[in-house]
């Protein structure tokens, strides 16, 4: 088994709860509240080095590791599961919500049961109806069976699940402003320190996780840290959603050994670029993350491998920039998203990402100088990390700086012939 | 006033948040799917009922663009015009949509039959260019499948 996440994916016609138990499914959960003990879990799964699949990377038994435990610790407890995705150019959360939600619910009452949660929440992006649908049934299934609710197997260990569904805005993903949407305010991210493992929703202890992360939790628990270790080609635990969208032969999604090149997964399983196109950058996870060169095919998608070749691993679904696409209209396209999806709390961020934008479209439409490039790049330095509330401002330059770089000729040549060479 | 059915489905809610306030985002989803969208005098009806002061329930609903505070039509389009679908042609997506209708992304067609609003990426990167109407995800865009798409929808 080298495809836990998605061995029994169906997309939109999910194994009912007879299925995923006839698959193995809730064997994990019965064999942890046998074990009764969830710091021995919690060691599992730090030992198993998951990392977490929303972008960031943080080692997930650590953060597990943050909740307050013991008699005096505060209750409740919460979980929540981040299915925000809204990271343009990524789908992979999808794959697993329509497609397999049990693997999902399993999860959620292992992590559950790991930092001994009261409640968990489900945060689903409003536009994945299907997802919802898939959910709730399998949510109302797991209840029926006893999965959920008080005393769940008779282990004394009660949660309950709730699916909340939301009404847009990307912002809504950033943990903080996540907690603020559950609460009924504006979603706008909080200050940290505190850190919700400590003070989160409702100021009570709060982990969240993403989708694709807790979805391994149950084959953690039940082969092992090492099984889940081998199962990779380098040093971070388990296998990777990847995918490649743009003018590649078969744009999707697989799971794959974490630490596969992004060779294997352009040419083997994306077939390569379609005719007529050649590969020109690649963004390796999501919309916030520096391009990659064409020559950089040899990059490791692991999330230590990426960071040294100048970007960052993100969600791990590659967008593709071919030589028939203006890299300038590109950046142009995503600092449009960034400067419209900025919650709007810190200056630099809701003044700054608008202003490069409008210096972007000037360039695209011949109406760029010289100078802008220099301006361009000092600018990217004043939206590094710290200076903003929190890391979309930080995400939504990556793109731009590593472009400057890249595809510098093409900027000036937009400057120098007064159009955009890609537009006839 | 709120209706009986919009009490008792917004009250099913509210159960699942330690205070009330964390069911309005739903509360708003609720009023909205029986009514299309939210009025001054719903959203007064709903403050009273959630216990929030208008304007702090305004703050929230106005903060979420799939939440409508002007009426829109019978039908929602949501256009992704996020990056893979952009390199893979939504822009000439989106202008035809615009002529075939007749309206710019944000207006409603003079029929009512539909509004047409652009989305963030509907995370079906895989089928660009996409789009949504009603909840419904439709990939693989050009001008021949738009026809057929929207003769669907009256
Ligand atoms: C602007 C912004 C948007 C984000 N959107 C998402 C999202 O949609 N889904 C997600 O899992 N994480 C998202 N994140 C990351 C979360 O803040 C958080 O790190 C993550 O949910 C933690 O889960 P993980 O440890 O399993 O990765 C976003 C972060 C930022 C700054
Ligand atoms: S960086 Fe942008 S999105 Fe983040 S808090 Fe500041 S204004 Fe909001
Ligand atoms: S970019 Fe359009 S669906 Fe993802």
């Amino acid at each position: 088994m080298d495809r836990p996440l998605t061995e029994n994916i169906r997309p939109g016609a999910p194994p009912d709860i007879d299925a995923y138990e006839r698959a193995g499914g809730y064997r994990a959960l019965r064999k942890v509240l046998k074990d009764a003990d969830p710091k021995g879990l919690i060691q599992t799964v730090i030992d198993s080095h998951l990392r977490g699949r929303g972008g960031a990377g943080f080692p997930t038994g650590r953060k597990w590791s943050f909740v307050p435990g013991g008699e005096k610790a505060a209750h409740p407890v919460y979980l929540i599961i981040n299915g925000d995705e809204m990271e343009p150019g990524t789908f992979k959360d999808r794959l697993l919500l329509e497609g397999n939600p049990h693997q999902l619910i399993e999860g959620i009452i292992l992590g559950g049961y790991a930092i001994q949660a009261d409640i968990a929440y489900i945060f689903l992006r409003q536009e994945y109806t299907v997802a919802e649908r898939c959910c709730s049934r399998a949510i109302a299934e797991a209840y029926d069976r006893g999965y959920l609710g008080r005393n769940i197997l008779g282990s004394g260990f009660s949660l309950e699940l709730y699916l909340h569904t939301s009404a847009g805005r990307y912002i809504c993903g950033e943990e903080t402003a996540l907690l603020n949407a559950l609460e009924g305010r504006r979603a706008i991210p909080r200050a940290k320190p505190p850190f919700p493992p400590v003070v989160g929703l409702w100021g009570k202890p709060t982990i969240v996780d993403n989708v694709e992360t807790i979805c391994n939790v149950p084959h953690i628990a039940e082969h092992g840290a090492d099984w889940f270790r081998a199962l990779s080609r380098c040093g971070d635990g388990g296998t990777k959603i990847y995918g490649a969208s743009g003018r590649v032969k078969k744009p999707g999604l697989w799971e794959l050994p974490m630490g596969v090149t992004i060779r294997e997964i352009l040419e083997e399983h994306a077939g390569g670029m379609r005719d007529g196109f050649q590969l020109r950058g690649i963004i390796p996870g999501g919309a916030s993350t520096e391009f990659l060169s064409a020559d950089q095919l040899d990059v490791k998608m692991d999330f230590d491998s990426v960071q040294a070749a100048g970007s960052r691993l993100g969600t791990g679904t590659m967008i593709i920039l071919d030589d028939r696409t203006c890299p300038v209209g590109m950046v142009l396209n995503l600092m449009r998203f960034f400067a419209r999806q900025s919650c709007g709390w810190c200056t630099p961020c809701r003044e700054g990402l608008p202003w490069l934008a409008r210096a972007l479209e000037a360039i695209e439409n011949g109406e760029g100088r010289l100078e802008d490039m220099e301006i361009l790049r000092r600018h990217t330095g004043l939206l590094a990390p710290g200076h903003t509330f929190c890391a979309l401002a930080p995400g939504a330059v990556e793109p731009l700086q590593s472009a400057l770089t890249l595809f510098e000729d093409d900027f000036i040549r937009h400057i120098r012939e007064k159009r955009c060479p890609w537009r006839k | 006033m709120l209706t009986k059915q919009e009490m008792t489905e917004i009250q099913a809610e509210l159960n699942r948040y330690e205070q009330k306030r964390g069911g309005c985002i739903e509360a708003l989803k609720t009023v909205q799917r029986h009514r299309g969208w939210i009025s001054d005098e719903s959203l007064a009806e709903l403050a009273d009922f959630l216990e929030m002061t208008t304007d702090d329930l305004d703050s929230v609903a106005t903060f979420y663009n799939l939440i409508f505070r002007k009426p829109v039509g019978r039908h929602i389009i949501l256009m992704c015009t996020s990056i893979s679908c952009w390199v893979m042609g939504s822009e000439e997506v989106l202008h035809y949509i615009e002529e075939k209708l007749g309206i710019k992304p944000g207006e409603t067609t003079a029929d009512g039959r539909f509004t047409l609003i652009p989305n963030v990426c509907l995370g079906a990167c895989d089928h660009a260019p996409a789009l949504m109407i009603d909840g419904s995800l439709h990939g693989d865009l050009d001008a021949q499948k738009i026809d057929e798409i929207l003769a669907g929808y009256e």
